[in-house]
């Protein structure tokens, strides 16, 4: 019974802060991408013509997101039915947005005209034995010209 | 940001793309690679722990990867520059976690001298 009340409350602390959160977050990404809109960013530069440039450099934008006890608490239960994990979909959407954002600041802090060749990868940082942090880590990279 | 460039440190440019725009490759000198593993140590893991009830991100773990990233770079440019290079292109990374609470970062790229 007191195992159940605690788990109850860490489940409870986890939806109310974590959608908080997850809201606050959205926010951000939303302001702050309409002011990185400028810098034209792309996959392409392998073997596509790049735009005439004059210096290049190496960018690296990444985060470390992790997810909370009620994200964690229904994944487990949505588990067992299959389909579509809906809490996890907007955790790595955040890690994603927030990754390519902190690039693309990076790059325009720089002076960029272009991103090319941008690059996202996903690792995961937790462990697999279910005890540790549930955490994926997400990092973008790619060239700014100018 | 830390850093607002992983090849700050040095004179060796850095891209992913196949080419320095601006410059033309001289000379191509091989594959170089720099990596680094890393571990978190238990402070960082506790307050992550909190911070896994609520959820967001773990700024710890994010500078963590960061500062690794880094070496694993700054390993690279000195292999690059070793072999008398003076630029990076086609710059890939890779994370594989080795064991719980560790990770490795690799940075490996094409050594080539450009004018």
């Amino acid at each position: 019974m007191e195992g159940l009340i605690i788990l109850a409350i860490l489940v409870g602390i986890g939806y109310f802060y974590g959608t908080r959160i997850e809201q606050q977050h959205f926010q951000s990404l939303q302001h702050r991408e309409r002011q990185v809109q400028t810098l034209p960013t792309s996959c392409v530069g392998a073997k596509t013509p790049i735009p005439q440039a004059q210096a290049a450099e190496l960018f690296v934008g990444s985060v470390v997101i992790s997810s909370d006890y009620f994200k964690t608490f229904v994944a487990s239960f949505m588990n067992l039915l299959g389909g579509r994990i809906t809490v996890y979909e907007t955790l790595l959407e955040r890690g994603r947005r927030e990754a390519v954002l902190r690039l693309q600041e990076q790059a325009l802090a720089w002076g960029a005209k272009h991103l090319i060749n941008v690059r996202i990868e996903t690792a995961e940082l937790g462990s697999n034995s279910g005890q540790g942090i549930i955490a994926v880590e997400v990092m973008a990279y790619g060239t700014g010209i100018k | 940001m830390a850093h607002s460039s992983l090849s700050h440190r040095s004179n060796i440019i850095l891209t992913n793309i196949e080419t320095i725009p601006g410059k033309t490759i001289v000379q191509h000198l091989g594959l170089v690679q720099g990596s680094s593993v890393r571990a978190k140590h238990i402070g960082r893991d506790l307050a992550a722990g909190f911070k896994n009830l609520v959820g967001g991100e773990l700024k710890g773990y994010t500078e963590l990867l960061q500062e690794a990233r880094q070496e694993a770079t700054d390993r690279m440019v000195q292999a690059a520059s070793q072999r008398g290079a003076n630029a990076v292109v086609n710059v890939r990374f890779a994370t594989s976690s080795l064991m719980q609470g560790a990770a490795e970062l690799l940075a490996y790229g094409t050594a080539v001298k450009v004018e």
